[in-house]
């Protein structure tokens, strides 16, 4: 048989499997060029006691979890449920970053009341107002959950509300790996 | 016709007013037009990573606004357009650049198109030259027949 009669077939199978290869892709998910890097250092007030400060430098030496949350954010509010859950079973330590929330006008004291009728499972909560930890730390949108290991780099970034799978399947793995490195 | 005029004067209107509504108003006051012009074509040139498909120019997503903002405190306190696409690169990638850098992850991206220019011009001349060496069929004398009879026929029934 001719073989040119192939080619169209060839060509055919070569677009599909492209365009297959683009189906898997999530372009909101945007490969972070954080991991491996040190962790951004940023220096918040705390919510509940704005005179201290929340700093990475103080999480330095164990296994940390950053989570990017607004009260005005609903998928941190589907995602609170499991991220709680995280944080008991693995008993990591977790520093909230209040993304634009508390303390502008227009949402007044929402974080506060979030917290109070959702549960607050964070070690703490660094109050972001202007946004300017969150676009250091390379925000898109929250949520967003960073994991720090205990030299301070970050190791793992989670786009978008983390699920009981990912929770079970990447981020309990990788926290009781990172445990067992030298700090 | 009168509708169709209307028609047109109301859709030409729009397209014309489809620009201004992608811009964005923001009030920025720079110490020279140097400055102005590094802060305009850097926006135009930075990705919003929140609506993909848009710069910073033409983005209204909060995301894009801080990272306008951002880009304006840079250039204000005197940094260089590497400064500002450094610090942006660093904290989005490459991503965040619509112009994206030549190395050897975005090889393809930079040498695929005109790649792909010269293979079909190859093919295509290829195919060109092959047509014109290829010499046509001759006609046998019961084809010169069989159409003469169609044409005889064709012209009887028309009469």
């Amino acid at each position: 048989m001719n073989k040119k009669f192939f080619i169209p077939l060839i060509a055919f199978i070569a677009l599909v499997s492209l365009m297959l290869f683009g189906l898997k892709n999530d372009p909101k998910v945007i490969p972070s060029p954080f991991i491996g890097q040190e962790a951004p250092e940023f220096s918040l007030p705390k919510l509940y006691k704005p005179d201290e400060m929340v700093t990475a430098q103080q999480m330095k030496g164990e296994v940390w979890v950053l989570n990017l949350w607004a009260s005005w954010c609903v998928s941190c509010r589907a995602e609170h449920k499991v991220l709680s859950r995280l944080i008991n079973k693995m008993q990591v330590p977790t520093i909230g970053l209040n993304y634009k929330d508390y303390g502008t006008e227009d949402y007044g004291d929402e974080a506060l009341r979030w917290l109070a009728k959702y549960g607050n499972p964070y070690q703490s909560v660094a109050v972001d107002t202007e946004g300017t930890a969150g676009l250091d730390w390379g925000v898109v949108g929250v949520p967003e959950t960073f994991v720090v290991d205990k030299k301070g780099i970050v190791r793992y970034k989670f786009t978008g509300p983390v699920y009981d799978e990912a929770v079970d399947k990447i981020l309990v793995p990788l926290i009781t790996q990172l445990r067992k490195e030298e700090g | 016709m009168r509708h169709l005029l209307k028609g047109l004067i109301v859709s030409l209107l729009i397209s014309f007013m489809l620009p201004t509504i992608a811009v964005q108003i923001e009030f920025h006051s720079f110490e020279n037009a140097q400055r102005e012009r590094l802060y305009l074509d850097l926006i135009a040139e930075l990705r919003c990573v929140k609506c993909q498909n848009q710069n910073l120019a033409e983005s209204n997503a909060e995301l894009a606004r801080d990272m306008r903002d951002k880009t304006y405190e840079m250039i204000v306190a005197g940094k260089s357009r590497e400064d500002v696409v450094n610090y942006m690169t660093a904290r989005y990638g490459d991503f965040v650049l619509y112009k994206p850098p030549f190395k050897s992850k975005t090889l393809l991206l930079w040498m695929g198109p005109p790649i792909l220019l010269f293979l079909s011009l190859f093919f295509v001349l290829k195919m060109v030259r092959n047509q014109s060496k290829a010499l046509p069929k001759q006609l046998s004398d019961a084809d010169r027949d069989s159409v003469r009879d169609v044409l005889k026929n064709n012209s009887s029934s028309e009469k």
